[in-house]
């Protein structure tokens, strides 16, 4: 197939994926932390609050949109519209699975691979400042203008010790391109970069997690956009789309973060023991568990109506368990699997964590940073080079 | 077909360099003209990495990223003289700090 | 293709830094300037030198640019004043200025010897690998040298900003 046509196929799905993945998860952070508070979340709006993401996008948009009249107008447009556009491009390098063979041609499940592809997601979250920063300038309010100020502070901050801690597995992949990295670590879960012999990463897979939170501006580090502290800090004065926009922005960020902490130490699309052992049935097995359950809660369930949505669940998911054993799809769909399970475990974190820790005050952030963070991630550079150039 | 000679690169360069010398000469703040310094630097960087693409080499780039480090570092301390100046002098306008005495 | 994308972007990066010299808010030079060397970095791409596209785009549009950035919105720089400016020099200095352009541009042209065309694609000695060998061979001196000299900007730094007890 020409090569254009199959790019525009490829771009088209993964944007429509990637929105989607968007809308849901903030569906997911509000179930995940109610359930931690003991309290319900989203509930009636569609079963279980399934379509409150559709509720929600139709309120933003038909809100009222006013621009105040003391801001400057071009930065004060501008700066929402980079802050989304630099969180969504980083999605297109990053490797969701192998090869696959579609359409008569075969083609890798990625949009591209730059052989600088680590550098480019670098660069990107670099840019991806500035929409913070003049988004607060621009508002002309001296809260927005701290927030924009102390937040784009702490991503410069922490940009030291994530790069660093992204240095380290580097010594042991001897490569920049994000699919030469995945393939690096086939086997089992013995080859992936955390547990890797001669020198597993965990130091630095903690360094980047502790990282890539402060870099989305999430919790415990969320300092400048907490509600309590600073009037909403940096989007005070914006309204409906646009404060989506930095919602949007907010959360491609952190699947970012969280797609490379799966590729970079994880192991990527790799599965945790290989073919040979028979991993390739363990997305099944997953997911029938999970419909057998479903289906016997909703033999008698808590609540009325789960009597007719928990069963429906359980034979959603007995299907798609079978989807994974037909061989046509197999390649395509169990190393997005492996990649989506460890994507969603990270983001699972990020939203536990939410739900648990306190914030940091803005002086204790910024001196973890560069006090702690930043000479365990030289530290554990040093200890990983030392290892792999004495081997 | 074929791609751009690489004297176009080389003007583009001679143009960026002569629009941040201008800059330097005609403005009156002193982070406009930083900033123009800063176009100067960039307009030389691309000509290192255009002769380099001539030459075959990488030492163009090299030298581009010595340029790139050094300009990094003047930015941070030339910076940190401006907010000293601008506390001292309350004024950002270089024909006023004209005198060592205030 | 490779013309089309030179001019795209050699023009982004024109009108970019005019902007730089011509605006009179010290913010709005500042997102030129990053216009401009977003720009330069895709034509540090076509001639192949990809490392320092990102480099350029990691250091200078999101360190830098940033640092400028912040010591604007911390002075609270407004905009210049506008001044009188001489007829003279607006009627005469354009048409002076193409007229040296041109002829700057016909003499690099005519007389630079050995004018390749610039195709993506044919410089393979830019990457990652390239630049870390000659860097820590051949440059090794410069190299180290530049991380002192980067001791003392930030300790200069420190020393310039901090509060007078």
């Amino acid at each position: 197939m020409n090569f254009f046509l199959l790019s525009i196929l490829k771009a088209a799905v993964v944007a429509f994926v990637l929105l989607t993945t968007l809308a849901y998860l903030q569906w997911v952070e509000r179930k995940v932390i109610a359930h931690i508070q003991v309290r319900m979340g989203p509930y009636r709006v569609g079963p279980h609050g399934l379509l409150q993401p559709l509720a929600d996008v139709i309120k933003l948009i038909t809100k009222e949109d006013l621009i105040p009249p003391h801001v400057n107008k071009f930065v004060y447009l501008m700066a929402p519209f980079l802050a989304v556009t630099m969180a969504l491009i980083s999605i297109s390098v990053i490797p969701f699975g192998s090869e696959i063979h579609v359409f008569g041609t075969s083609t890798w499940m990625q949009l591209t691979d730059l052989n600088i592809g680590l550098l480019f997601i670098l660069a990107v979250s670099s840019m991806g400042v500035y929409g913070i920063a003049l988004a607060g300038w621009a508002s002309n309010n001296k809260y927005s203008l701290l927030g924009g100020l102390r937040s784009s502070a702490q991503m410069i901050s922490y940009e030291l010790p994530l790069s660093i801690a992204i240095a380290s597995p580097l010594l042991l992949v001897n490569t920049l391109s994000l699919r030469e990295i995945v393939q690096a670590q086939t086997g089992s879960i013995l080859h992936w970069n955390i547990l890797r012999w001669p020198a597993p990463q965990i130091v630095s897979f903690l360094v980047f997690l502790i990282a890539g939170f402060a870099e989305t501006n999430r919790v415990p580090f969320d300092l400048p956009e907490a509600e309590n502290e600073l009037v909403a800090g940096f989007h005070t004065e914006y309204s409906s789309m646009k404060f989506a926009a930095f919602f949007m922005a907010e959360y491609a960020n952190m699947v970012t973060v969280s797609c490379m902490t799966a590729i970079l130490f994880l192991g990527g699309w790799q599965p945790l023991f290989s073919p040979a052992w028979g991993s390739n049935y363990v997305p099944t097995l997953i997911f029938v568990v999970a419909g057998l359950i479903a289906i016997s809660h909703g033999l008698n369930p808590a609540r009325k109506f789960d009597r007719i949505t928990l069963p429906i669940t359980g034979v959603v998911f007995l299907l798609v368990g079978a989807l994974f054993l037909v061989p046509a799809v197999q390649e395509a769909l169990i190393p997005l699997f492996w990649f989506a399970a460890k994507v969603g475990a990270i983001l699972f974190l990020y939203i536990w964590i939410r739900g648990t820790l306190p914030r940091f005050r803005y002086d204790q952030l910024m001196r973890f940073a560069w006090k702690v963070l930043f000479p365990i991630a030289l530290a554990n550079l040093l200890v990983t080079g030392l290892v792999v150039a004495l081997q | 077909m074929s791609g751009p000679p690489l004297t176009w690169y080389l003007i583009l360069s001679a143009v960026l360099f002569a629009l941040g010398v201008a800059g330097f000469l005609f403005r009156k703040s002193v982070i406009t003209i930083f900033m123009s310094i800063e176009l100067m630097l960039n307009a030389v960087n691309l000509s290192f990495v255009a002769f380099s693409y001539q030459l075959k080499q990488v030492s163009g780039h090299i030298f581009a990223f010595f340029v790139m480090v050094v300009a990094a570092a003047e930015a941070a301390v030339g910076l940190a003289i401006i907010l000293t100046v601008f506390k001292n002098r309350e004024t950002l306008n270089v024909d006023q700090v004209n005198s060592m005495k205030y | 293709m490779d013309v089309i994308l030179f001019l795209v972007f050699a023009i982004a990066a024109v009108v970019c830094a005019v902007n730089v010299v011509v605006q009179t808010h010290p913010i709005s030079s500042a997102i030129s300037l990053i216009g401009v060397m977003a720009s330069l970095a895709v034509l540090y791409l076509l001639l192949g030198a990809e490392f320092l596209a990102m480099a350029q785009i990691i250091v200078y549009a999101g360190a830098v640019m940033v640092l400028f950035v912040f010591v604007i919105m911390l002075l609270n720089a407004g905009s210049e004043a506008k001044r009188g400016r001489s007829l003279t020099a607006q009627l005469l200095g354009f048409p002076l200025l193409i007229v040296f352009l041109a002829l700057a541009s016909y003499f690099i042209q005519r007389f630079y010897p050995g004018n390749t065309p610039v195709l993506f694609g044919t410089f393979k000695g830019g990457t990652a690998q390239m630049i870390g060998r000659a860097l820590f061979t051949q440059y090794l001196l410069p190299f180290e040298v530049t991380s002192v000299l980067i001791l003392i900007a930030i300790v200069g730094a420190v020393v310039l900003a901090r509060k007078e007890l």
